[in-house]
């Protein structure tokens, strides 16, 4: 028989629609069998203890990005923990930071979706297409493979402390940063060079104080930094190119 | 009041695709329940079935070996006109996916790699490693964004509003909120997806409650081939994540207590890339008789992966090869699979044609809430996807040519009606119940998984029927802790369970009627398929009392007769 052992879930509550009101832990005991998940967990209080607790979910098996929050401290999937991976048998969370809270465990994620759609996160040629499939080597699709990855759950907007500096900081994001990377690393994308301009300032690639704390809560292995700096480098290079192409043309 | 002239209800692979296809011509809206990308398309693993001939083993491939593969594995209830419109515009839609951005997989000479999967005769599905769902949900997802799709992230449709023969749009609750919006549309198109989680034991989604199924059922629109239920033979135990096909398409066996490979016993032509319904009954026979293994979480059969060496299953398999150590703590590399068979898809659903339209003007519905049919009594794996996309497009060219006279006028009126019916339920809900409602949906799923499972027969359907009617009655006592509307998932998770229990009545009636086995409907009391009688779609429609009331609709059939389904 597996035998189940007592938790203790302390859950931050907060109610954006009733601004009086702050923040403020709810504890719920539990017993829980090996292997369960924080989010069943989380399911499991919602139904039968206390049906007011609000967190997102839906694919529970790590591949749709609703469920990103902090527990214990670090930035993760609920739905990929295991409530036995910590050596406490209390476990405490909260709502992704960087966000404001709607309510308990959900954030309005509207920033984070306004940062995504600013970089043109889509294909762009102007070539004809060919009748059959445009060919792309092996190693070409393997160039962009952990960007290809990327979840959009946000843990990496979560964990940034340039966007934790405050609202006003209106910086981009690691996660924005890494779906242009993808592209602009993509074979088959034709997108011209001033395309980056978009995200080539202070507010754009050029905020990122690499400290990586994106790569650490990145819970599919991507390295959003390796999309900023490659950025910055496209961003360098098309600058020289440009002064030598002025420097040709004046000559 | 929003308005629009075609509302989409679903941001997964159908919906998505049905937007990109109208929004130059129309002013289109989109709403979903969660964000686009969290639907459930973006869970598919394994592929999407297309005859380019890339596999060096399918040069003579051809859609037209495809479609007999689709109508052969529907055990021939798929309509054979829809489904040779299915697999011809197969290749052209993954190339148009492939143009837009899709980073599919690829073969040493560039082109997009294919792999086989089962009840196909040519390896023809075509992957991006094992996350073909989230590369093809992204691509769309990008083309809607760059297309401008207007889309309503987090709401939620609470009902549809048909009035006088006419669909005139829906109600939704804005989730952020708490606001019942009502949506006024000359044309809607759903998209909702399948109805998983009417099971205790499914690989679908939490979200996949079959609301959109329910709520057009409840509106008056008749429902297709219901009980058709398809349990994918590899799920993980426990949690029942899906491992994908791909695994068996990559060499995996399936292996018994006694070390033995034992489709070799029930079909050894295919051993294990037999169609999907074979596969589960004899994983299911293999535990029944003994010959599984026993674990806390549940009886199990090996799925092993060892064989293929490590440099395969991380290329190839590492979205499985990352679920079994986050989710059961194995390595696939080092040791097997435990898995078992659980409810995966939904062959049924809304009653449309092959243009997606419903019998309805002003109402259609595409992918996996929506039965053709083109995948009659069972689904090929890879074929799902493939329905998604390719009738996401054909529904917004169908609209598109039924909308060229003008776009018909919704009645507000009506819809304002239908705003007042969802906020005396609303208001019903919030009063304090006697019952919860995760009891109810947690005793619904136990009951389908039990009694309207892989195997069946009348005296447990009519045990499932007997719940299903006292859930029902108990449904009426349900109430929610608060009334507050704003991302109250107990209030949505209840107004769905409504749905999913009208859902579940069609499923266990149809089963009990059809007396024959077909595809995945398998009745030990009849154990044979029988044309003579039951060549035929069911077709379930509300009647007065709120339960079901079965008719019969003829299968199309063009060049392939029926006959012995073997392999
Ligand atoms: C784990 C898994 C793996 C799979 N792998 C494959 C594969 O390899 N190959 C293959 O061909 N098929 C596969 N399938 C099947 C395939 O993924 C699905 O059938 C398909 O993605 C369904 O797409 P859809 O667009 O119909 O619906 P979904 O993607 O389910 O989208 C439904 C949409 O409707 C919205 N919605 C639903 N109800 C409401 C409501 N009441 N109000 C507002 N919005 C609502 C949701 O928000 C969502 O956006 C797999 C399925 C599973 C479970
Ligand atoms: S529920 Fe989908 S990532 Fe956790």
């Amino acid at each position: 028989m597996i035998k189940a052992s007592a938790y203790t879930f302390k859950i931050l509550r907060y109610d954006a629609m009733k601004p009086e009101s702050s923040p403020c832990f709810s504890t719920y005991k539990i017993r829980v069998i090996p292997g369960l998940t924080v989010l069943s967990v989380l399911i499991r209080i919602r139904d039968e203890i206390d049906g007011t607790l609000s967190f997102r979910s839906s694919c529970r098996s790590a591949v749709c990005g609703s469920c990103a929050m902090v527990i214990n401290g670090k930035l993760d999937l609920a739905c990929r923990t295991q409530v036995a991976a910590f050596d406490t048998d209390t476990i405490i969370l909260e709502p992704l930071p960087n966000f404001e809270v709607i309510r308990d465990l959900v954030v309005d994620m509207t920033p984070f979706w306004t940062m995504y759609e600013k970089v043109q996160p889509y294909l762009i040629r102007h070539s004809p297409v060919p009748e059959k499939e445009l060919p792309q080597s092996e190693a070409e699709r393997l160039r962009i493979d952990q960007y290809v990855n990327c979840i959009l759950c946000a843990c990496c907007y979560g964990a940034c402390p340039v966007l934790a500096r405050g609202p006003d900081s209106d910086y981009m994001g690691p996660a924005a940063a890494v779906k242009l990377e993808r592209f602009v690393l993509d074979s088959r994308d034709e997108r011209p060079a001033g395309a980056l301009d978009v995200v080539n300032d202070e507010k754009g690639v050029w905020a990122c104080d690499t400290m990586f704390h994106c790569i650490d809560a990145c819970p599919k292995d991507v390295r959003p930094t390796d999309a900023i700096v490659g950025l910055r480098k496209a961003m360098v290079k098309n600058r020289f190119q440009k002064m030598l192409g002025k420097a040709k043309n004046e000559a | 009041m929003l308005d629009h002239d075609i509302l989409i209800v679903g941001g997964g692979l159908t919906g998505l695709r049905a937007a990109v296809g109208l929004c130059d011509r129309f002013n289109v809206g989109l709403i979903s329940k969660v964000y686009p990308t969290r639907s459930h398309s973006i869970a598919a693993q394994g592929g999407i079935n297309a005859a380019l001939t890339n596999n060096p083993d399918s040069r003579d491939d051809s859609w037209e070996k495809h479609t007999f593969d689709t109508i052969k594995g529907s055990d021939f209830l798929a309509d054979q006109d829809a489904a040779e419109i299915m697999c011809k515009e197969a290749i052209g839609i993954v190339y148009e996916m492939e143009h837009w951005g899709c980073p599919f997989s690829r073969f040493p000479d560039g082109t997009i790699a294919q792999r086989p999967f089962g009840g196909a005769g040519y390896p023809r599905t075509c992957y991006s490693a094992d996350i073909t769902g989230h590369v093809l949900l992204n691509t769309l997802y990008e083309r809607a964004v760059a297309k401008g799709v207007k889309i309503y992230p987090e709401l939620f449709v609470a009902g549809l509003c048909i009035e006088e023969g006419q669909c005139h749009g829906v109600v939704a609750l804005d989730m952020k909120t708490g606001e019942l919006i009502p949506v006024s549309a000359g044309v809607t198109f759903f998209g909702t997806g399948g109805y998983g989680r009417v099971y205790q034991h499914s690989t679908n989604a939490l979200i996949n409650t079959g609301s959109g199924i329910g709520m057009a059922y409840q509106a008056g629109l008749p429902l297709k081939d219901m009980e058709f239920v398809q349990f994918h033979p590899t799920s993980l135990i426990g949690t029942n994540i899906l491992m994908t096909e791909g695994c068996r398409g990559e060499g995996a066996y399936l292996l018994n207590n006694q070390g033995e490979r034992f489709m070799q016993r029930y079909v050894p032509s295919a051993m294990e890339l037999a169609p999907r319904d074979i596969v589960s009954r004899c994983i299911q026979t293999e535990m029944d008789e003994g010959r599984g293994f026993e674990h806390p979480l549940g009886r199990y059969i090996q799925l092993d992966l060892r064989h293929l060496g490590s440099k395969k299953i991380i290329e190839r398999l590492p979205g499985i090869r990352n679920i079994c150590i986050d989710f059961i703590g194995i390595d696939p590399v080092l040791e097997p699979i435990p898995i078992m068979p659980c409810q995966h898809y939904s062959m049924g659903g809304i009653d449309v044609d092959k243009r997606c339209a419903s019998e309805l003007p002003g109402f259609y519905a595409g992918g996996e809430c929506a039965c053709v049919s083109v995948h009659g009594a069972n689904r090929l794996g890879g074929n799902s996807l493939l329905d998604t996309i390719v009738f996401g497009k054909l529904g917004a060219q169908a609209i598109g040519e039924d909308l060229e006279d003008g776009v018909p006028r919704p009645d507000e009126k009506a819809i304002l009606r239908l705003k007042d019916k969802v906020e005396e339920k609303f208001r019903r809900l919030a009063a304090p119940g006697a019952e919860k409602p995760y009891r109810i949906h947690a005793e619904l799923g136990a009951v389908m998984n039990e009694k309207v499972g892989i195997f069946r027969t009348r005296e447990e359907l009519e045990q499932a029927l007997d719940k299903l009617i006292e859930l029902k009655r108990r449904y009426g006592d349900v109430g929610v802790s608060s009334p507050v509307r704003y991302m109250n998932y107990e209030l949505t998770a209840a107004l769905e369970l409504e749905a999913m229990l009208d859902v579940s009545h069609t499923i266990i009636l149809g089963a009990i009627l059809r007396e024959e086995s077909r595809g995945a409907h398998f009745r030990t009391d009849f154990k044979t398929r029988n044309d003579g009688d039951w060549l035929k779609h069911t077709i379930a429609r509300m009647g007065d009392d709120g339960s079901p009331v079965l008719s019969f609709k003829d299968v199309t059939i063009t060049r392939y007769q029926p006959t012995e389904r073997k392999y």
